[in-house]
């Protein structure tokens, strides 16, 4: 079985480790106070993908990420760790986007990619924790989608067998090719940078890249096409500029400001809309949402 | 995340040496693999920045991975049954991270999977994996053997044992017995040739040996019925795969816990010879234990700096009398001396190490062609200066390594004592690097003849004439003005011409030579980085001092005293 499976994997600046200097005076982050890291649960996705691979020999790994020029390391770390190759979704018309304008940017660069069986990621990231691209994504493009993934049991007859991460323990679900799945921190973390791909791929550059840095290797571009990264642009992936970055973000941000997160007993609702309903009034009420 | 390589700047020091250039070109030989190999390099460059980058991952296994995972399998410890061991969990954690990473057979060449990196890198990876766990750098480390295997093994045997050495597959070499340790002439273990089946047969019993129930194990044993002394030893090869070797028992150990320490029995053990007869001992294992003693210098290395490390976490943090231990002058200047060794130990191994790539890169290039005249001189130049080094990089390396450990449980104080902090591992860790591969006393042995035929001091003299900056012009003086005083110990003795003297004299003779090389080392790190500088200075200080002690013992000693010392 020849698995294509497409890796989401996003660049994020680093919030576990948040100094005072996190956040600029207008409440956005500041960047250059945080270091740029590969997702954490992303990396829980890609190796769950990588496991894919080793056991189904001719799979294929692709990473698909959407971000400025420098998240071309997204998928350089990818490489490093035993992707096959790829993507880069970089345009300032994606720039700005939220959870909305992400996916929908996601989903035209996964049609493009029109081959897969299985879209992974991680269940969300750490600069906006939010969870929702991963399943937005999935109902742009009409698919199937298992959240909270822990472990991916096998695959048998198109159907997938996943682990997933609920409250108070783990259920087993099953569901069918092509599918999006969204991978939990509680996952097997990811392997290590091998030390043969690094070497193999340490010189991969996008184009943009190439234009910057010094070109100190150009021979090799031209006899090893596995190191020219590719970057995709709006037109690239026929989208619509209307719907992506800035004008395609239905959310506004009013206000930051530093609070003291306060865990609390989870709450179990029944599956009923008049239960939804009261929660919704309630978290207006308390203004957790609006 | 913790990264031991690049929280470590002086570790990227030593790596970019000015002998690399040499190094690089002598192992990639005009980068020819870069049209074969999609890893290999294509020009200097490219070679120093994938050593670099690779030694980054090395760093993050062993600060993400490794470290987190010593103190429990410090506990756990491995266990064996029904004749096979089991690693204790974390072990085989470490060990599916660094297989995974791709860091087995890391300076096999590439057409048996390898990496083909240089000795200084692979060695530097050794140093960095000890610092987290010294007991899972024996594992690790054995990767070691599969070196001698490409050195003595026929074709055949590279292909079929490096090729799953660099896919993961584990090492041993089976050399101690009950009867012979450091007297390995002594090996009683019986190899017997049976014509029927064409090929040999093991049986016997080998004792202490590291990684026992190893995937591939190279045996020393005697070949030759009726022998008695080291002639009579050949190398084998030993496959797991074809059964006949059990593991009796591992032994209960003081430190290097998580290491499994060996008993095994050979029962008609099928093995296939390597190399040639009789050649056993007398030239591949003494091949095996020079590369081994590098090892245990590197080992040594990462344990001191683990040491100070703790020391200096604990003396920032400890506060007593209203200040911070680390402000009191006797913290300070343990801390200060511990820093010192630490740096002359490392100056010491890259130096061996860039030795020992040169004249073995040159070896494994006669293989293919005739060396020139000027490549013959430079072979056996740096074959005579790596074979000077090793026993000091890895005697005084050892010794080092177990006073900073020492230091370390006094800087903790209480604390040190109790089982709460990494210190009392290291302490026990660190007690075995001056015993195992030839104690120090061996190591002084084996570095006596270049401290009487004054190659120690030909290099001393050759260190003496390298520019220093300015500001070190004075310890250069005085490790000038150290130099004589140890010309003169050293005449003194040599000129006695009396065995029981020079052997009586060794220790002291070789520590003098150690010191005063690491000095001169010291100094030129220094000269080119400024954070050798306090090393440097208090190097040059403490060296000076034990010179002093030793060459004025020496002076006054005369052979009639040694009466007091017979036993």
């Amino acid at each position: 079985m020849n698995l294509k499976i497409v890796v989401l994997a996003k660049q994020v600046p680093d919030t576990r480790n948040v100094g005072k200097d996190a956040m600029k005076a207008d409440g956005t982050i500041n960047r250059a106070a945080l270091p740029a890291i590969f997702n954490p649960e992303d990396l829980n996705a890609l190796e769950q993908a990588l496991r894919l691979k080793d056991q189904y020999p001719g799979s294929t790994v692709t990473i698909l990420t959407m971000g400025p020029g420098r998240a071309a390391d997204i998928i350089r770390e990818g490489l490093f760790r035993g992707a096959d190759n790829g993507y880069l979704l970089t345009d300032r018309a994606f720039a700005g986007a939220d959870t909305l304008a992400t996916s929908y940017a996601l989903a035209t660069a996964i049609r493009k990619i029109k081959d897969f069986d299985i879209i992974i990621g991680g269940r969300q990231a750490i600069d906006g924790d939010t969870a929702q691209v991963g399943p937005q994504v999935a109902e742009k493009l009409g698919l199937p989608q298992i959240t909270y993934a822990e472990e991916i049991l096998g695959i048998n007859n198109g159907r997938i067998t996943v682990k997933r991460h609920i409250d108070g323990g783990v259920e087993t679900v099953e569901g069918p090719l092509p599918i999006v799945i969204t991978v939990n921190g509680s996952a097997a973390p990811c392997r290590p940078r091998n030390a043969k791909l690094v070497q193999k791929y340490k010189h991969a550059k996008t184009v943009t890249e190439k234009q910057q840095g010094n070109l100190d290797y150009t021979e090799l571009y031209n006899k090893r096409d596995y190191l020219n990264l590719v970057e995709w642009s709006v037109t690239d992936v026929n989208g619509d500029t209307a719907q992506c970055g800035l004008s395609g973000s239905p959310t506004k941000v009013k206000t930051i400001q530093n609070i003291v997160f306060q865990a609390k007993e989870s709450k179990t609702l029944p599956a009923a809309d008049r239960e939804i309903e009261d929660l919704i009034v309630e978290l207006l009420a308390n203004h957790t949402i609006g | 995340m913790a990264n031991f390589y690049l929280d470590t700047p002086e570790l990227r020091h030593h790596l970019n040496h000015p002998l690399m250039k040499r190094i690089v070109e002598l192992k990639e030989r005009g980068f020819k693999d870069k049209d074969e190999y999609d890893y290999a390099p294509v020009d200097f460059e490219d070679a120093m920045d994938s050593y670099d980058k690779v030694l980054e991952i090395v760093g993050e296994i062993c600060g993400e991975i490794i470290a987190p995972n010593a103190e429990d399998v410090d506990h756990e410890g491995p266990a064996v049954a029904n004749g096979r061991v089991t690693y204790a969990s974390g072990t085989q954690k470490n060990l599916d991270a660094v297989t995974k990473a791709g860091l087995m057979g890391v300076a096999m060449p590439r057409r048996y999977g390898g990496l083909n990196f240089p000795t200084v890198p692979y060695i530097m990876a050794a140093d960095i994996v000890s610092r987290s766990d010294a007991g899972f750098e024996n594992l690790w480390g054995l990767q070691d053997c599969a070196e001698t295997l490409y050195e003595f093994g026929n074709e055949d045997q590279k292909k079929r044992y490096i090729t799953r050495v660099c896919q993961g597959e584990t090492m041993s070499m089976d050399l101690t017995e009950p009867d012979a340790g450091s007297d390995l002439q002594s090996v009683m273990l019986k190899a017997t040739y049976s014509e029927q089946d064409q090929c040999w047969y093991l049986n016997g019993v080998k004792r202490f040996i590291t990684n026992g129930d190893a995937d591939i194990h190279l045996v020393l044993a005697r070949s030759e019925e009726g022998t008695h002394d080291g002639r009579g030893l050949s190398m084998f090869i030993y496959d797991k795969r074809n059964g006949g070797v059990n593991v009796r028992r591992i032994e209960n150990k003081m430190g290097i816990k998580g290491s499994p320490t060996c008993e095994l029995v050979f029962k008609n053990a099928k093995a296939e010879l390597c190399g040639d007869r009789k050649l056993g001992l007398i030239k591949y294992v003494m091949a095996l234990m020079n590369g081994a003693r590098l090892g245990i210098a590197a080992q040594s290395t990462g344990l001191s700096q683990a040491a100070y490390n703790e020391a200096l976490a604990y003396a920032k943090d400890r506060k007593q009398f209203g200040k911070a231990i680390i402000e009191f002058p006797a913290v300070a200047e343990m801390l200060s001396i511990m820093k010192a060794k630490l740096d002359a130990s490392r100056t010491l191994l890259y130096e061996t190490a860039r030795y020992v790539d040169i004249y073995k890169a040159l070896d494994d290039i006669a293989k293919e062609r005739k060396l020139t005249p000027e490549e013959r001189q430079e072979q056996k130049r740096y074959a005579k200066l790596a074979d000077a080094f090793t026993p000091l990089a890895k005697g005084i390396g050892s010794e080092f390594a177990n006073q900073n450990a020492y230091d370390c449980i006094q800087i903790h104080g209480g604390s040190g004592f109790m089982k709460d902090y990494a210190c009392e591992r290291i302490y026990r860790d660190a007690r075995i690097t001056s015993i195992y591969e030839g104690t120090t006393q061996l190591q002084v042995v084996a570095a006596i003849r270049y401290v009487t035929t004054g190659a120690y001091l030909a290099r001393i003299k050759e260190l003496e004439q390298q520019n220093v900056a300015p500001e070190f012009e004075s310890l250069l003086s005085r490790l000038k003005a150290m130099g004589e005083k140890y010309a003169e110990a050293v005449t003194k003795v040599a000129d006695s011409k009396d065995q029981e003297l020079i052997d009586f004299t060794a220790r002291k003779l070789v520590e003098m030579s150690a010191y005063l090389i690491m000095g001169h080392l010291l100094l030129q790190d220094a000269s080119k980085n400024a954070i050798f500088a306090n090393s440097a200075q208090v190097f040059t200080r403490f060296a000076e001092a034990e010179v002093e002690k030793n060459a004025s013992f020496i002076a006054r000693f005369s052979k009639d005293d040694l009466a007091y010392y017979r036993k």
